[in-house]
């Protein structure tokens, strides 16, 4: 009977993996985006840092819920909006990498980067071809951790309405339905899974480390 | 009494074999060093005295029993242990980091602390050490803090892994100096594992060289293995034939002879008289070592002063 | 009067802090359930990851299960148990002590891990038996990361706790929901602002916690 009611439904689970998609998506993309500069920023102006640095962590202790609820008053948006979610989403995942990112891209060895500079690489050159690959094992980790609690959190906003996969439990739930919160939840760990192994294969394909690494740092 | 390996042998579940077929025989209160290149099973061999390995073939006995009868925490708190990185529990201050042992047999803080004050006096440390934290001393003081922990527990037996290879040349012959006066006084038996060839020679009543994969290459007095190398390897070990360790010998005026290292710098002197039958005639230049030491010199390593050493360089191994 | 200005106002009331269902008692009942959750999930967690940590072995296994935990979504999971348990507690403590469990276990483990292996070799040549190195030695060292388990986990709870009401249970998740289905926006705006003052206040406590530990000798270096 639970497949029946799958069946029966697949055209609604379908829908809603699509609308849960479309709200983490954009969200792993704007924090990937984001996250760099604003750690380089960081980095580059060291009295921003501890700032930018604590800011972000603080903003890590803010459960989701309730920010999802506050931004609303500060965007000008409504509760139920999914714009809310996804600068939700994306103020979370920054809380996670900004710090990652800015520590690794201070780890890069001094003399990698001087070896670099004398080689005539300008300060930008030397950002693409020596700091960011030499970041990048940093960045991915971070990026799959946000990846997984991103497409998690998102099925909180449906207490909210906010459509996505979420709804299959608030749903079910009151309506007494098993196999919608089974599906739901199915569904959003194969989802945060294949994003996890997606990652992973995109760094193994983009970092070979050999090449990127030392590489280019001599 | 004492240490017996008695044809021991350890293979690990992947198929490696770190110690094949080995056997020694340390008499009580007498100090027998494991000398090898890393990989050569020294490690693993001393290990196997308290337990913290155990041997896949054969059995090591201390006093006699079978320590494979023993039970390991109990064995290792008779036994007392010395490392390379002292290993000194950061937490806990200097004084409590030496009462370790006493305290697990048993002692009340009070009485162990006492100990411990005690022994660090005899590793000669300023007993105001003690109230300091580890992370607070310098790396030749931890590890005679090192000492002193394993002598806390007064173990007749001290095993010692390369335990002065982490501090400076000068520094390591001091505490080689100390060791030598605390087993002569405590009346220790020791096991002494290191790669570095003069504090084999310098320690040792026996020792014990091994190659690659735990096989003993020879085994003897300091005296003997320079005498007779029993091969090609021990001999490149010891830095015998490679110049390394060849001295040479000048004729002085007021009669004797002036005793110089490879590097020309002046050793000793060897009085007229001092010689034995077979060595007088003169040795110009670079005979090989166990021609060029008189007896009356009591061979390298023994009767020299730390100081007149020259610092440590040959290490093969390292 | 706008919203955010109406909530605030709600705050400084004192009739809203008072009485069984005021925010005072609703702050009590969500900590309560916090810390109950944390404490269980600790009792299941530390023993498995000290003993990971120790043994060093099935740290696979457990990062693996870890994994599959932490992608399970914990509103999911809260309304299937509630679905079987019926409304009340069981199913908000079911899921939050499953959401608490990972960062506690990881914490555990990576803290008795991180202390030296020479430090651990040394204590057990020494003669400590396996039980006394696990607690004299690893675990005190390992604190500072395992003590950074434990918040990780509690901040996750303390946010997640508000989600006990929807199945039935108290909490600041209460007025949380009553606001949403009334369209009360100050009300839901004001436990917002409760809940994340809790977990910053929270965060606050055990980051001072944690550099204070970090000021005994031996645990500067606990990473």
């Amino acid at each position: 009977m639970s497949v029946d009611w799958i069946l029966e439904n697949r055209a609604h689970l379908l829908t809603l993996t699509v609308s849960h998609l479309g709200l983490s998506l954009p969200a792993i993309a704007a924090v990937l985006v984001l996250s760099v500069p604003v750690a380089v920023l960081a980095n580059r102006l060291r009295p921003l840092r501890g700032v930018i640095v604590s800011g972000t962590g603080l903003l890590y202790a803010v459960p989701s819920l309730p920010l999802f609820i506050v931004l609303p008053v500060l965007l000008g948006t409504g509760v139920r909006d999914a714009v809310n979610v996804v600068v939700a989403l994306v103020l979370f995942g920054m809380a996670l990498m900004v710090r990652s990112v800015a520590d690794a891209l201070d780890s890069v060895p001094a003399e990698v980067r001087l070896a670099a500079t004398a080689q005539g690489h300008s300060a930008w050159g030397r950002f693409w071809t020596v700091d960011l690959p030499l970041a990048g094992p940093a960045l991915l980790a971070g990026l799959r951790v946000v990846s997984v609690s991103t497409i998690s959190l998102v099925t909180v906003s449906a207490v909210l309405g906010v459509q996505s996969l979420g709804s299959l439990f608030t749903d079910g739930f009151q309506r007494g339905i098993i196999p919608s919160i089974v599906s739901g939840v199915v569904i959003t760990a194969a989802l945060a899974l294949a994003a996890d192994l997606f990652l992973m294969a995109l760094g193994r394909a983009l970092m070979p480390w050999q090449r990127t690494g030392r590489g280019s740092a001599s | 009494m004492g240490i017996e390996f008695r044809n021991v042998g350890k293979t690990y579940p992947d198929g490696t074999t770190a110690v094949r077929d080995f056997s020694l025989d340390v008499p009580s209160r007498s100090t027998a060093v494991l000398l090898g290149s890393s990989g050569c099973g020294k490690t693993t061999l001393l290990r196997m005295v308290n337990r913290m390995v155990d041997p896949t073939e054969g059995a090591v006995l201390v006093d006699g029993e079978d320590v494979a009868q023993a039970a390991p925490v109990g064995l290792r708190r008779r036994i007392g242990y010395v490392m390379q990185s002292a290993g000194l529990l950061p937490h806990r201050r200097v004084i409590d980091n030496v009462a370790t042992v006493p305290r697990l047999n048993g002692a009340d803080r009070r009485e162990a602390r006492s100990r411990a004050q005690e022994m660090l006096e005899i590793v000669g440390l300023d007993a105001s050490l003690g109230r300091r934290y580890p992370d607070q001393l310098s790396g030749g003081q931890q590890q005679r803090v090192g000492v002193a922990r394993a002598l806390a527990g007064d173990p007749h037996i001290l095993l010692m892994d390369e335990p002065f290879g982490a501090v400076d040349p000068l520094v390591r012959r001091e505490l080689q100096t100390e060791i030598m006066r605390i087993r002569t006084e405590l009346e220790k038996t020791v096991v002494f594992v290191t790669h570095d060839v003069e504090e084999a020679l310098t320690l040792g009543d026996q020792v014990v060289v091994l190659r690659e994969g735990g096989e003993v290459a020879q085994t003897g007095t300091p005296r003997e293995l320079v005498e007779e190398p029993a091969d090609a390897f021990v001999a490149r070990f010891l830095g015998i034939g490679t110049g390394e360790r060849s001295l040479s010998a000048h004729r002085r005026a007021t009669g004797g002879w002036a005793i110089e290292d490879p590097n020309g710098r002046p050793l000793g002197v060897v009085e007229a008289g001092a010689l034995s039958s077979g060595a007088t005639s003169a040795p110009g230049t670079v005979p090989p070592a166990h021609e060029a030491a008189p007896p009356g010199s009591n061979q390298l390593g023994h009767g020299r002063s730390p100081g007149q050493r020259r610092p440590s360089g040959d290490e093969p191994g390292a | 009067m706008n919203q955010p200005a109406a909530a605030l106002h709600l705050l400084l009331d004192p009739a809203t802090w008072s009485g069984p269902a005021g925010l005072g008692a609703r702050v009590l009942e969500h900590l309560q359930y916090s810390l109950l959750a944390v404490l269980l999930a600790a009792c299941v967690a530390l023993p498995i990851g000290f003993a990971v940590g120790h043994f060093r072995r099935g740290r696979n296994l457990v990062v693996a299960a870890s994994g599959t935990v932490r992608a399970l979504p914990t509103l999911g999971l809260l309304t299937l148990v509630a679905l079987f348990t019926g409304l009340g507690l069981l199913a908000p403590m079911v899921a939050l002590v499953v959401l608490a469990v990972p960062s506690v276990l990881a914490g555990a483990y990576s803290g008795v891990e991180s202390v030296d292996e020479n430090v651990v070799d040394a204590a057990r040549a020494q003669g400590m038996s396996r039980w006394q190195v696990l607690v004299t030695v690893q675990i005190p060292l390992g604190l500072p990361l395992i003590l950074g388990g434990i918040r990780l986990a509690s901040l996750q709870v303390v946010g997640t706790a508000i989600l006990a009401a929807y199945v039935g249970a108290g909490g600041l998740g209460a007025p949380l929901f009553l606001g949403l289905r009334t369209y009360d926006y100050p009300l839901l705006l004001a436990a917002s602002a409760v809940v994340i003052v809790l977990a910053l206040v929270l965060d606050l406590a055990f980051g001072t916690a944690q550099r204070l530990l970090r000021r005994l000798p031996g645990l500067r270096g606990g990473t």
